[in-house]
């Protein structure tokens, strides 16, 4: 699809300007990645109304054209770089007119830049509402631009924009707004020469950014700071100036052409709603309230398509089990492939259920207003307000408890949770620690009320929480900010949320998810499933050789054989090779080679430690029947007639599973999100370790 | 006197600012020198702080808003 004209988006964060996105592009839209940066780039296609088609890109939201943040600085880049792919032929600006002083910043900054604009003036409605009357006329004259008055959220005023959109200059028509020059004469005027730009603005924007910026070639930005210290150019200063100057030409601006009634009555609505929402006790009552609802949520909802998703492929692969020649090739398809995209799609419910909640917070503005809530505990620990929702999210599962910390602004913040979030007991935990539990603790009652076996098991989960915040604590020290730590944050005045746009949030974090760390799952399942279901030389042969003898057709019945061939096999495949290769090292932890074949095969997803419990020990059973496990593994003895699973190994293999990053998908997910893979490397090594140093700590406590 | 040393429903004007890096971000959210603030509503646990500046609300910590001298 080409598109004759390229179209950006640019205004300040909660101006609706996503909302105007999804209005242009419908579901035309796709979602990509900004290289180096965690904001995803959005981008679709709208047809005008002369037949030409416009690609648009919404761009991210910033408050400036000075970034504050690597996200932030993307609109810079996209909007200078004449190199960039993305360079829009016009710029389209969304301004809140209810808020328009703070708002027209950004529009006389990239006004400056001297590219094609025109403004779309949105929330309208909101504005008459609050008292404010904007004579759009006298606006679009002293700014010299088109301005289209909109609702997006209405759907008001967008044909007018699309029309406007095709009717655009092709060359800048804009005012000036300040004398740009005199802000650094010598320095703009040497590097308009030298690097040859044209415009004055673009000039001093490079003698600001030139450090950050990737398309200036070192040389080029060598000499800008060459040439900066020629003229004792002092960037901090120069932004002062300029953004005081900018708001002198703003106050005018709105003086002539803006009158405000002083009878706000949106302001006051929301600030009643504040007065409860962040009230000292039922703020937080609240707010504990929404998190437990979510929770149980992800919990309750997810689980019937989840089972229903599970269900289908059990079945897809046993038909294609019966259509398919049986052979290797088959077996890698249906039971090594399908399996691991089952794998990956059992996550869709949790993740469009997670997002379709935090989707509705930020809407609704309640998000920051948990932040601000939350910020002095989190900021302790080294973590944000808004790490709280990944963190009680990650009780559920990691995957789309990570995938949220993208609403988390500040990069260091958002690392640590990220961190952190896989420590925290997630529900694929919750078989493990059932059947050791019930293996070594005695199902009775202390203090009359609590069932120690449940007390137990809640001291796992609060332990998760305390060992992830602690976790988080030591990491605010051995982590360097890339920016400073700002919390100076806008408190968006409350709104219904748009259930359109929580759909279209819920429909492409699900299909990023999947496209986008799919891929990986489903290659590491196929390398484990390969590691258990082969092994080495003609061992496999000889297995099914042994069984056919009349000894084992004759006594056992068919169920029996076949899980004795399985049992053998599995010890004997590449993965029970490798178990029994480990197991001088985690000897140690009280763990013996079948555990080590359970630890490898579990590493796809930490539930499958049951099922391969089940086939070790030849008996029928997965994460939902686990009775016969349980029996087989409390009779389990060693070489030298003692029990396996005593309380220390137990305990042992709990702190294991407590701690170890026994989860591709979560690993995945986390390469998604940081767009390197130091990250999940070093938060596989950190869990590990700590994993092996508290599992060995334990079981030599308790031995 | 520093804006953090407001109360809730207190206001003042912006006079100047202590820490130059700090104030280009205040700027650009809309704590000009002239301005006026008022406090809206103090965090739960006492920290951070809302305030009513340029005709929205803006929240900021303490220590942020001990950079801001008001007239």
């Amino acid at each position: 699809m080409d598109a004759d004209l390229k179209v950006a988006l640019v205004g300040n964060p909660n101006t609706g300007k996503s909302t105007l996105f999804n209005v242009l592009t419908g579901l035309n839209q796709k979602i990509g990645n900004f290289p180096g940066v965690t904001v995803d780039k959005k981008t679709g296609f709208c047809d005008l109304p002369d037949g030409r088609r416009a690609e648009i890109i919404d761009l991210p939201g910033t408050y400036s054209l000075y970034p504050k943040s690597r996200d932030e600085s993307i609109v810079f880049s996209v909007l200078a770089d004449k190199a960039n792919p993305l360079r829009p032929n016009l710029v389209v600006i969304i301004l809140d007119a209810s808020n328009l002083k703070r708002n027209l910043l950004l529009y006389t900054q990239v006004a400056d830049l001297k590219l094609p604009v025109i403004v779309a003036l949105n929330m309208m409605d909101l504005a008459k509402k609050s008292g404010i009357t904007i004579d759009v006329n006298a606006f679009a004259q002293k700014l010299g631009v088109p301005v289209v008055p909109i609702s997006a959220r209405k759907i008001e005023g967008i044909d007018q924009l699309k029309k406007a959109i095709s009717y655009a200059n092709k060359v800048a028509l804009q005012e000036d707004t300040i004398d740009v020059e005199s802000l650094a004469p010598q320095l703009i005027a040497q590097i308009s020469k030298e690097i040859e730009v044209e415009n004055p603005y673009y000039a001093l924007q490079l003698a600001h950014q030139h450090e950050t910026l990737k398309f200036l070639s070192p040389t080029q930005s060598d000499r800008i700071e060459e040439l900066e210290l020629e003229f004792s150019f002092h960037s901090q200063k120069a932004q002062a100036t300029e953004t005081i100057a900018r708001y002198n030409f703003i106050n005018d601006l709105l003086y002539d052409t803006v009158k405000k009634n002083e009878t706000a009555q949106e302001e006051n609505i929301s600030n009643k709603i504040d007065k409860i929402l962040t009230h000292r006790v039922f703020g937080f009552v609240i707010f504990f309230a929404i998190l437990l609802f979510i929770f149980q949520s992800i919990f309750a909802w997810s689980a019937y398509p989840m089972e229903l998703i599970g269900d289908f492929f059990v079945w897809t692969r046993s038909s294609l089990h019966h259509v398919l020649p049986a052979g290797p090739l088959t077996s890698l398809v249906v039971d090594g492939v399908m399996g691991g995209l089952s794998g990956v799609m059992v996550f869709i419910p949790q993740i469009a259920i997670l997002f379709g909640f935090i989707s509705i917070l930020e809407d609704t503005g309640y998000m920051s207003r948990v932040t601000f809530m939350m910020d002095r505990l989190m900021r302790k620990v080294g973590l944000n307000g808004k790490s709280v929702v990944p963190l009680i999210g990650g009780f559920a599962c990691a995957v789309p408890s990570i995938m949220s910390t993208r609403t988390i602004e500040n990069w260091k913040d958002r690392m640590i949770t990220i961190m952190v979030t896989p420590l925290v007991t997630c529900s694929a935990r919750l078989p493990i620690y059932t059947l050791l539990i019930a293996l070594v603790v005695p199902n009775r009652n202390v203090w009359w009320i609590f069932n120690l076996q449940g007390l137990v098991l809640t001291c796992m989960y609060l332990f998760s929480l305390v060992s992830a915040i602690t976790v988080a604590f030591v990491m605010k020290f051995l982590l360097k900010a890339r920016e400073r730590g700002y919390f100076i944050m806008e408190l968006p005045v409350y709104r219904m949320p748009r259930w359109k746009n929580v759909g279209q949030d819920m429909y492409n974090r699900a299909k990023a998810f999947v496209f986008q760390a799919g891929k990986v799952i489903v290659a590491i399942s196929v390398i484990l499933w390969v590691l258990a279901s082969y092994g080495p030389g003609d061992r496999f042969k000889q297995i099914e050789q042994k069984y056919k003898q009349p000894q084992y057709t004759k006594q056992l019945n068919p169920d029996d054989l076949h899980r004795a061939i399985a049992s053998e096999k599995l010890e004997n495949s590449y993965a029970g090779v490798l178990g029994h290769v480990i197991e001088p090292v985690i000897k140690p932890l009280g763990f013996d080679w079948k555990i080590g074949i359970a630890l490898i095969t579990s590493f796809a997803a930490r539930e499958v430690f049951v099922g391969t419990m089940a086939t070790i020990y030849s008996v029928e059973g997965d994460a939902e029947k686990m009775e016969s496990v349980q029996q087989k593994m409390k009779t389990a003895k060693d070489p030298d007639g003692q029990p396996v699973f005593t309380v220390a190994v137990a305990f042992s293999l709990m702190m294991f599973y407590a701690f170890a990053m026994q989860c591709a998908s979560t690993m995945a997910v986390v390469y998604r999100e940081t767009k390197n893979w130091r990250w999940p490397a070093s938060q596989f090594i950190y869990m590990t370790g700590l994993a092996y140093i508290i599992s060995f700590i334990t079981y030599h406590l308790l031995r | 006197m520093r804006l953090s040393q407001l109360e809730v429903g207190e206001t003042g004007i912006v006079k100047e600012f202590t820490d130059l890096e700090m104030s280009v971000k205040l700027m650009e959210m809309g704590c000009l020198p002239g301005e006026q603030i008022t406090v809206s509503r103090i965090a739960p646990l006492g920290d951070p702080i809302a305030i009513h500046v340029s005709g929205y609300q803006l929240s900021l910590r303490r220590k942020e808003a001990s950079t801001i001298i008001l007239q």
